[in-house]
């Protein structure tokens, strides 16, 4: 990697009582990089990228994100920064029409003109034109996320954090997604969790494996599919629970 | 003409006769209880800002109006003007709110104890004024009197002229363009980026904030607006009785006006003017012709309008509506 890295984790922590969610992860990502996370349920991938976007103030640790440290930022002032995240069930205004939902995410930073404009290309971008006055709520499920995938784009982020995207989507829907998700990543940094490996193969070109709040491995796709841990912990998990349904 | 164009017109025509064509067909009498209704529905449409488009529900909207009204009383005991005091029933519920509203929301507080720490500022109003009955709790020359109220408070005057007394009847119009004022003004800022924001916060607070939105200095300004608003109808009220007590703080008014709203429907400024004037003219009616017992009936009314109209008239009316106009374009085509 060439430059200083566009966001850093060093140690960073998150206990909930007695469950630590995130142990001491050391986390780095480039300027302009696709990254993808995976690992089991309760990996703690979804905490990490609370931390990172100031819902959870990490119990121990540092973010640094362009070389200043996010820790302890409001949620707003870190989105102000430029951290847009897609969360794992899509966050709407369920009341309002698809066209107002990206106003609002992109009315923050533009003016009325060229909130209007941005609304009409990202619409477009996410293939949503034809739904524009569709109230939110009434969008079916893979819509949904395409539209949040939709205001992320609109804050006009550095970074886009892209919880579980393709999640409950149709074979179909998975490879749209994924074209949008190429389109989109070009001139941004991004990381993206993910269960679906096809979908992974389709636009990841490093991924990071995450296990009970640690970072297991760090490799290629083939790589990381060939390694002997990374089967066990996740893969071979898997597996397993194939051999027991097979069983009953 | 789209319903939202339309409503507009509707009200703006409303609001004419409500200013030129009531005052020329009601007599005196009836025209200082609508003054006094007036007053009431500037409240309302208070709380309908900060509760039915925040979705800040504040139990003690009456702590600013009562802040209003007092503040307007002891101000022009002291000065014999009324302008000056006039704004400052405004600017010391504003004062209030924000001081509140940074408390509780930067602080984080929940709804439900944001709903019961607005009431206890509301109740600590009515027990410290309450207390305040001896000959030494005066400010200026103006004695809080306790229970018993302020009597003889000076009417609004015009600017400039303290002999000039704009009261009784005299005050009806300045407080009907007033409710239009706040009405139109509130309008305009729903439809501004700050009021977008400001639903988009009441519908999902956390996107709200993920967008970059900063939801705790934005529920702060608007519960400071909501207080604005509400002083100036206690400076209403105060000016228009010549008189304010304690009562203004109790448990009893400060639900009434979540009831006004509950009636007219949340979420809608023409439900709060609606459900306020209605409750408050049953009120009335009842009081005077002695039918049955206002509380009862008012509480009666309350529980069939939570149980059968759960949203609301305005909000009730206006399906009606679209349901009716969807079967006539059906009946046409």
């Amino acid at each position: 990697m060439t430059g200083p890295p566009l966001l850093e984790t060093r140690g960073l922590t998150m206990r909930f009582g007695g469950v630590t969610a995130v142990a001491g992860a050391d986390f780095t990502l480039g300027p302009g990089e696709l990254r993808c996370l995976i690992g089991p349920n309760g990996a703690g991938k979804s905490t990490f990228f609370k931390c990172l976007t100031g819902q959870l103030r990490p119990t121990e640790g540092e973010i640094l994100f362009d070389g200043e440290s996010l820790v302890g930022e409001e949620p707003h002032a870190i989105a102000r920064r430029g951290i847009s995240i897609k969360t794992q069930v899509p966050s709407l205004f369920d009341g309002l029409s698809v066209a107002e939902n990206l106003r609002l995410a992109a009315a923050r930073t533009r003016n009325r003109a060229e909130t209007r404009a941005a609304v009409d290309e990202i619409v477009g971008l996410v293939g949503l034109a034809d739904r524009a006055d569709s109230i939110a709520s009434q969008l079916p499920h893979g819509q949904r996320q395409w539209l949040e995938l939709g205001l992320v784009l609109a804050c006009d982020p550095r970074l886009m954090l892209l919880d579980e995207p393709t999640a409950g989507m149709t074979k179909q829907e998975v490879a749209r997604t994924a074209g949008i998700i190429r389109e989109i990543g070009r001139d941004r940094a991004m990381i993206v969790v993910e269960h679906d490996m096809q979908f992974i193969q389709m636009i990841a070109h490093r991924v990071t494996v995450f296990h009970q709040g640690r970072i297991l491995a760090e490799d290629t796709m083939d790589n990381i599919l060939a390694d002997e841990r990374v089967r066990d912990v996740y893969l071979g998990k898997q597996a397993g629970a194939g051999r027991e349904r097979g069983d009953a | 003409m789209s319903r939202n164009a339309l409503g507009l017109w509707t009200m703006g025509v409303l609001s004419l006769v409500l200013v030129f064509g009531v005052p020329a067909i009601v007599e005196t009498f009836a025209l200082i209880d609508f003054t006094l209704f007036i007053a009431m529905a500037i409240l309302s449409l208070s709380l309908a800002f900060v509760w039915g488009f925040g979705g800040i529900l504040c139990f003690g909207q009456s702590a600013f109006f009562g802040l209003g009204a007092y503040t307007y009383a002891v101000a022009v005991i002291n000065m014999g003007e009324s302008t000056v005091p006039i704004l400052l029933g405004i600017l010391l519920p504003v004062i209030l709110a924000l001081v509140l509203g940074y408390f509780m929301f930067y602080g984080r507080v929940s709804d439900v104890y944001l709903a019961v720490i607005t009431l206890a500022v509301s109740l600590v109003f009515y027990y410290l004024i309450g207390a305040s009955a001896g000959e030494e709790y005066k400010i200026g020359s103006a004695r809080l009197g306790g229970y018993n109220g302020m009597p003889s408070v000076p009417p609004i005057n015009v600017p400039g002229d303290p002999s000039a007394a704009v009261e009784y009847e005299a005050l009806y119009v300045p407080a009907a363009v007033l409710l239009a004022v706040v009405y139109f003004g509130l309008r305009a800022l729903l439809a501004s980026d700050f009021g977008r924001v400001l639903v988009s916060i009441r519908e999902n607070e956390a996107r709200t904030e993920l967008l970059g939105y900063d939801a705790r200095r934005i529920k702060t300004v608007a519960l400071a607006i909501g207080a604005g608003i509400a002083g100036l109808s206690g400076v209403l009220f105060c000016a228009w009785g010549a008189y304010v007590s304690p009562t203004v703080f109790s448990l009893v008014f400060t639900a009434q006006i979540i009831m006004w709203i509950l009636v007219g429907g949340l979420g809608t400024l023409t439900g709060a003017i609606l459900g306020c004037v209605l409750i408050q003219y049953l009120a009335t009616w009842l009081g005077e012709t002695k039918i049955a017992d206002v509380n009862i009936v008012l509480g009666a009314i309350f529980v069939a309008i939570v149980l059968l109209v759960p949203s609301g008239f305005v909000p009730m009316f206006a399906r009606l509506g679209d349901t009716l106009t969807r079967r006539r374009g059906e009946a046409g085509s």
